[in-house]
């Protein structure tokens, strides 16, 4: 399995061009005032409407940085030998002492991540500062990010993927992630319920007598879910076996009809980890409302159409607005609640960790926030760009609770974005009026504002 | 019979590039190389630094052993390919022994053209191509007093720059009137040959070597002037050419190099060539052409072993775009793309005659055609990705002329970031 490295990331909507990047990196590593010398170069753009070139999604900056490419074409034109990648920390080295300066790297990398620093006449790069990039803390504007998700991928790969190797979703579908990640991490003395929904759907209950997951696998009724798995944990307790109860349930399975048996599970804190896959919706059987779809979305109960003659109604979407099924969990003092998005995997892990633990000896609910491209109608390719613009307006907020320690956010938004930044990413807000974007922008705060009230904490916004 | 599934001939770049490019798709199918060079991989490019001692010959190496271990490739070093029997698919090896292949690439690369110069056999001159060469070169070079560098491409310029610096009397003699035509337009050719005069050396252009012969340690080289030269060191550098001689009946269709189209497959079944023996596609117009240079090597290496393996993420060649730098002097200058102004086109060149800097672009139809700097430092890389894409930058040439750095970086991040 190939290896993940740590990287330099760089929002260009973020940045105003000020500079300090370059700053701190010619300071740190030439010890100069000359940010031509910076191995991270911001440029401004002055060319947005020119003919043939895309204009970009409106930032007028831009950035030449080496990418630490994973087949670096710098190092297969070197000639000396001086340029080799690190498969320890991802990083192209370059090594003084065998460069000739024939600059023939600069002819290889098309993407000006390796060139001539004029003061010394030898080639210069990014070496992140050995996993510890100066540019980065020196961002005002929180433009750069050292992104070190990377430990997460490599360490998980290392464990056994317990699911099937193929499995029926749809093409985009962030589920697959959510249920290999998860498994991997809770590991082989697991026994999984997973009532009727995508999940199911996708393949965990298998096909033709065999199951899709390397654990014992039942498949509940969507309303005895958390009963049935109640039960089961108890028989293993009495044998004396050690395993994890795991539920996998979609947000109707939980939300609507499974609810009391949920409720009953957590009141009675029986030993489990509860994990809702909130996609907003029955997808998996045609994309219908549950309590759990936000107001004004479209679903195939919930249409969108034009009033026919005479009638006065138009069909706009949900009319109500969802439910907020975790803090409703938190009302269960649950030994652990929380919420958790596949954009923010570091932030999910954690949570996973903590809820893993705390199923040892009590409930343990931990509902995530999963776009669905078919049902909410986005492309494929956009999964996490839609989870993560859902954070980045407070649509959702990531938080966890404990009885001890109450609530508190794990991924405070300083400057939230408006929320129709996230609206117009996918086809089911579509037909919004400004009286429903109002609506929603609405909910968002109040729901904000009942968050921080319970953690005590300002969200932000 | 040993039986191989990828037979890789050669063992620089273009060779490496294949070996990455087939093991990516292909883990598992068993490949050997042969080459005639004893030693670990090694680019001809870096033997100018041995030649000066900047660099060790022991520190040059693009691979240790245990890249053909890990690679699972049967490395054959100091054996080279004799002759390739097509119809059997059977490499016939200079040692006798022979090789059963599925899939060939030939990536000999290029050895020295030796002029037919009356008279060169019978003196003894060297030439600049492998380790070896150099190594002996740089013995010479201490001892040297008085030294002819036949040809003024990049090789004779830096072996005489090294040359120069090495305290001998040094004659560069050129054939053309121009130094490094062909790499550089007649304004960097100027730079160049006056740094060259500034340090000492002569330079004969427009000059043509008619007669050699040996008069005791020295070499005595008649002009077509009817001047003669006396050389303790004479460097023939008068080009490139590959030997083919391992192809005479195997079918495979030649011209100046291996005929290949843009997958790099010869003219014959199971038969690949990359790199300086090959004879490819140029970018500027679709004549096959010899593009010698050591970054058209890996790309071309990198084509073949993917259409080798069967990788379907293989994508047709380009073409071939001329890319050159060049250090001398502590100056350098860079060219890419074409140095011809074709109908219609333009060329705009500044030259700033206190800082050495010159920078020219020829451009057509507002796309990139060429651009050519001394001491003016920008992203080659990226300048050859906006001629292959053929960027409009009808908008942009006047800023792009100014400054080619800011402007090609700004370029290139909006339009393949
Ligand atoms: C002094 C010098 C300076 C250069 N400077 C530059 C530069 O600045 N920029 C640039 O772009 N290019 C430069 N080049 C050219 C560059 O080195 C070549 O384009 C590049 O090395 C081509 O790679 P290749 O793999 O095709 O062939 P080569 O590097 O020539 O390698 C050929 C390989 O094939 C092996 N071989 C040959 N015949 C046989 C046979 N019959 N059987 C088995 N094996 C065989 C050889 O041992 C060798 O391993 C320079 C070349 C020289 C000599």
């Amino acid at each position: 399995m190939g290896r993940s490295f740590n990287t330099i990331a760089f929002d260009p909507a973020k940045c105003d061009g000020c500079g300090d990047c370059m700053s701190a990196c010619a300071r740190v590593k030439f010890d100069s005032d000359d940010t031509s010398r910076s191995l991270i170069q911001i440029l401004a753009r002055e060319n947005a409407n020119t003919k043939g070139i895309s204009p970009g999604a409106g930032s007028s900056f831009e950035l030449a940085l080496c990418r630490q490419c994973g087949d670096p074409k710098c190092v297969t034109v070197c000639p000396a030998g001086a340029l080799t990648k690190n498969n320890e920390t991802g990083v192209i080295d370059w090594d003084g002492s065998r460069c000739v300066d024939c600059l023939l790297c600069t002819i290889g990398c098309t993407y000006a991540g390796i060139s001539l620093d004029e003061a010394t006449g030898r080639v210069s790069k990014c070496d992140t500062c050995d996993g510890n990039p100066a540019c980065v803390p020196a961002c005002p504007h929180d433009a750069l990010k050292y992104i070190t998700t990377s430990n997460i991928y490599n360490e998980v790969g290392d464990w056994e993927d317990l699911f099937a190797p193929g499995l029926a979703g749809c093409q985009g579908c962030n589920t697959e992630l959510l249920m290999r990640h998860t498994l991997r991490r809770v590991g082989p003395d697991t026994v999984l319920a997973t009532p009727p929904g995508c999940v199911p759907g996708m393949g965990s209950v298998g096909f033709n007598g065999t199951t899709g997951t390397k654990v014992p696998v039942f498949h509940p009724l969507l309303t005895n879910t958390a009963a049935m798995l109640a039960g089961v944990k108890r028989q293993y307790k009495r044998v004396g076996r050690e395993i994890t109860a795991l539920a996998i349930a979609g947000d109707g399975g939980a939300s609507d009809v499974g609810f009391q048996s949920l409720s009953g599970a957590a009141e009675r804190g029986e030993q489990m980890l509860f994990m809702v896959v909130d996609n907003e919706g029955y997808m998996n059987t045609g994309m219908q409302r549950s309590s759990c779809t936000p107001y004004g979305a479209w679903t195939s109960t919930t249409p969108v159409g034009k009033a026919e003659e005479g009638q006065k109604a138009v069909a706009q979407g949900k009319t109500q607005d969802a439910k907020n099924m975790p803090l409703i969990m938190v009302n269960h003092r649950c030994d652990y609640v929380a919420t958790a998005s596949t954009a923010y995997m570091e932030d999910l892990y954690e949570k996973l960790d903590k809820a893993i633990a705390a199923s040892r000896t009590g409930f343990a609910y931990l509902h995530v926030y999963s776009p669905c491209t078919t049902g909410w109608r986005f492309p494929t390719d956009q999964n996490m760009e839609v989870a993560r613009k859902a954070v980045e307006t407070n649509f959702v907020m990531l938080w966890e609770y404990t009885p001890e320690q109450g609530l508190h956010f794990t991924k405070p938004v300083d400057q939230p974005l408006p929320v129709t930044e996230y609206l117009k990413a996918m086809g089911r807000f579509r037909h919004l009026s400004p009286e429903q974007i109002a609506h929603i922008q609405g909910k968002v705060e109040e729901n904000r504002r009942m968050v921080e009230k319970l953690a005590e904490q300002v969200h932000g916004g | 019979m040993e039986q191989t599934q990828y037979l890789i001939v050669g063992s620089s770049h273009a060779a490496l590039e294949a070996i990455t490019a087939i093991r990516m798709h292909d883990t598992d199918g068993s490949i050997t190389l042969v080459t005639r060079d004893p030693h670990l991989p090694y680019s001809p490019t870096v033997l100018p630094y041995v030649v000066s001692g900047r660099s060790a010959p022991e520190n040059v190496y693009l691979r240790d052993a245990a890249f053909f271990d890990e690679n699972k490739v049967s490395y054959r070093p100091g054996v080279a390919l004799k002759a390739l029997h097509t119809a059997r698919n059977v490499a016939e090896l200079a040692d006798g022994s022979e090789i059963g292949y599925a899939k060939v690439v030939l990536a000999t690369g290029a050895a020295p053209a030796i002029p037919p110069i009356p008279g060169i056999d019978k003196v003894d001159y060297h030439v600049l191509r492998t380790l070896e060469d150099a190594k002996r070169l740089n013995a010479a070079m201490k001892k040297s007093q008085r030294a002819v560098v036949l040809g003024a491409g990049l090789v004779g310029m830096h072996a005489a720059e090294n040359l120069v610096k090495a305290g001998a009397n040094v004659t560069i003699v050129e054939m053309s009137a121009q130094l490094t035509s062909g790499y550089f337009d007649a304004t960097a050719a100027r730079l160049i040959e006056e740094a060259f005069t500034a340090n000492g050396a002569k330079i004969r252009t427009s000059s043509q070597v008619t007669w050699l012969a040996a008069d005791g340690d020295d070499i005595v080289l008649t002009l077509g002037d009817g001047t003669t030269l006396n050389a303790d060191l004479l460097l023939v550098a008068t080009g490139v050419r590959p030997e083919l001689d391992y192809l005479k009946d195997s079918g495979v269709a030649c011209d100046k190099g291996i005929l290949v189209d843009d997958r790099m497959r010869t003219s014959v079944a199971n038969v690949w060539a990359a790199g300086d023996c090959a004879q490819a596609r140029g970018f500027f117009d679709d004549a096959q052409v010899m593009n010698a240079i050591l970054p058209d090597a890996a790309v071309q290496g990198r084509i073949a072993g993917m259409a080798m393996a069967g990788d379907p993420g293989v994508a047709d060649y380009v073409g071939g775009v001329p890319l050159n730098t060049y250090h001398f002097f502590g100056r350098h200058a860079i060219s890419v793309g074409s140095s011809k102004v074709p109908d219609g086109g333009v060329e705009r060149t500044r030259f700033d005659e206190a800082s050495g800097r010159h920078l020219k672009l020829i451009m057509k139809d507002g796309r990139l055609l060429g651009i050519y700097g001394v001491n003016e430092f920008f992203d080659a890389g990226v300048m050859a990705q906006l001629i292959v894409r053929r960027t409009d930058l009808s908008a942009v040439q006047d800023r792009l002329f100014e400054q080619p750095l800011t402007v090609g970086r700004e370029l290139m991040s909006q339009i393949w970031r």
